[in-house]
């Protein structure tokens, strides 16, 4: 699985955070969300899947 | 084309269910996943009735929360300018612009780091309760203040104003109160800002008014657009979360099996899901999101013209059998986490993960300290907030 994060399109909305937080965190200066790794492992896949589904911005791609 | 066969938008609650969304809201729901209604206005803007289309549209750059175009589809004859009540009622860029200049304190870490000072708040105020007389109104001891003392310490206002704010915000979201007592209320809301902001020019504390004192010194913000941010977090950040903590109290008290699951159970992850739940069965905000289509918009078999309004109904969404089975079940131990009770889009709540543990801290503490809570007068005595632009209780007289 590959993931992409678009920081531009991001508000800060904290779902990422909240449902793959070993994938994802959020800058200090803004909370915009900042992407921990970009080639999850295939236990982490669920939580990434539920995180983009939940970002309101569709900010976030999977490629599976 | 002919209107006067229009559904009234909007409805009213079947007197015996308070806790679900309008019959009237099932019926339209099923027979159109678009359909327009009419307004107070007269106008008759579309009215989204299913969640996969609630979604798609509130997240579509052509569908826009600016109130000062033409077609917006105003709840009540009352117009905020779109520049006065923080960035809610603005588009990208501009509204980007604004709401990152707050979104510091809401990340999920900052959040998290407020937790034992919610806890302790939380603690304290049912230290009160206990010690105090009873029967007591759960609203005004303990309801209203967890979230106002929250914002409070969040945005450097003092608690001890609290009469003055909650009042106003009150009057702001009522549908009942007359218009030019509501832009009173605005405008007293907006001066109290604006004085407390031009305090913190020369006492900035570590609050999240200051760094916005910060920035109108460095030119980035008007110190009236400063108010109205500093308006529009303080109201929202107290109404949506008290009438939560009520309103959830009160559905629990009604179905014990489910308040057993808070109170006997203390798994985390269950008191966050049963928060999710809560937050979509009961779905607060039951005006519906407004917004206006900038461009014709096709979306399940109909057009959308460029003007027209649009009404998102977020309540009959998060009852939609194809997003939630069983829908009209309240049931805490189910994955309720695609509701749109926050909204959806860029103007997703911006307070939600201050909500969430909010809502954790109260729901797993409340009814765990206090086993034998019960109302302390019957169902069809307790007044709702039928005629609020977001739904609750004005009072919920508990005993235990
Ligand atoms: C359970 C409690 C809450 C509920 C149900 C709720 C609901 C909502 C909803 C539905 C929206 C979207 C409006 C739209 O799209 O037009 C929204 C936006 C917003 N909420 Fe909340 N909210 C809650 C708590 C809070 C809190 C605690 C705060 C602040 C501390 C807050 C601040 C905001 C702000 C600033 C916006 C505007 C965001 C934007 O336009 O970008 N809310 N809220
Ligand atoms: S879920 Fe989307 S909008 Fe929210 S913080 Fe993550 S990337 Fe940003």
């Amino acid at each position: 699985m590959k993931v992409r994060l678009d920081q531009d399109r991001c508000v800060s909305s904290g779902q990422c955070v909240l449902n793959a937080p070993a994938v994802f965190d959020q800058r200090d200066e803004d909370g915009v969300a900042v992407l921990l790794v970009a080639d999850p492992d295939e236990d982490q896949a669920d939580d990434v899947r539920q995180a983009a589904a939940l970002c309101p911005a569709l900010a976030i791609l999977v490629e599976e | 084309m002919v209107h006067d066969t229009l559904a009234a938008f909007p409805m009213s609650r079947a007197a015996r269910c308070p806790f679900d969304p309008p019959p009237g809201l099932h019926d339209l729901r099923d027979q159109a996943r678009l359909t327009r209604v009419r307004l107070w206005d007269g106008s008759t803007p579309w009215l989204v009735t299913r969640h996969a289309e609630q979604r798609a549209l509130l997240a579509d750059p052509r569908v826009s929360s600016d109130a000062t175009r033409p077609g917006y589809p105003f709840p009540g004859p009352a117009r905020p300018g779109a520049d006065k009540i923080g960035f809610i009622l603005m588009d990208d860029p501009e509204h980007a612009r604004l709401r990152r200049m707050v979104t510091a304190p809401f990340a999920i870490r900052r959040v998290e780091a407020l937790r034992p000072a919610v806890q302790k708040i939380v603690d304290d105020l049912i230290d009160d309760l206990l010690a105090g007389p009873k029967p007591v109104d759960l609203v005004e001891a303990f309801a209203l203040p967890v979230p106002s003392l929250v914002i409070c310490r969040l945005l450097g206002v003092p608690y001890a104003d609290h009469d003055l704010f909650q009042s106003h915000s009150r009057n702001l979201i009522s549908r009942s109160v007359p218009v030019e007592e509501r832009n009173a209320s605005f405008r007293a809301l907006h001066d109290y800002l604006s004085r407390l902001l031009e305090q913190k020019v020369t006492r900035p504390g570590d609050d999240l008014l200051s760094q916005l004192v910060a920035r109108v010194e460095a030119g980035e913000l008007t110190l009236a657009d400063a108010a109205g941010i500093g308006v529009l977090l303080l109201i929202a950040g107290h109404e949506t979360t008290a009438n939560m903590i009520a309103l959830g109290t009160l559905v629990l008290l009604e179905q014990p099996d489910q308040l057993a699951l808070l109170r006997d159970g203390e798994d985390p992850k269950l008191v966050a899901g049963a928060v999710e739940e809560l937050l979509r069965f009961l779905n607060i905000t039951h005006t519906g999101l407004r917004r206006v289509a900038l461009a014709d918009i096709e979306i399940a078999g109909v057009i959308v013209r460029a003007g027209e309004g649009l009404i998102f109904a977020n309540d009959i969404a998060n009852r939609d059998p194809d997003a939630f089975p069983e829908p009209a079940a309240l049931d805490l131990t189910r994955d309720a986490r695609r509701h749109v009770a926050f909204g959806f889009g860029v103007h997703q709540c911006l307070g939600q993960p201050l909500a969430r543990m909010e809502l954790q801290v109260v729901y797993s503490t409340l009814y765990r300290r206090i086993p034998t809570l019960r109302r302390a007068t019957g169902l069809d005595d307790i007044p709702f907030k039928n005629d609020g632009q977001v739904y609750g209780v004005y009072e919920l007289p508990v005993s235990w």
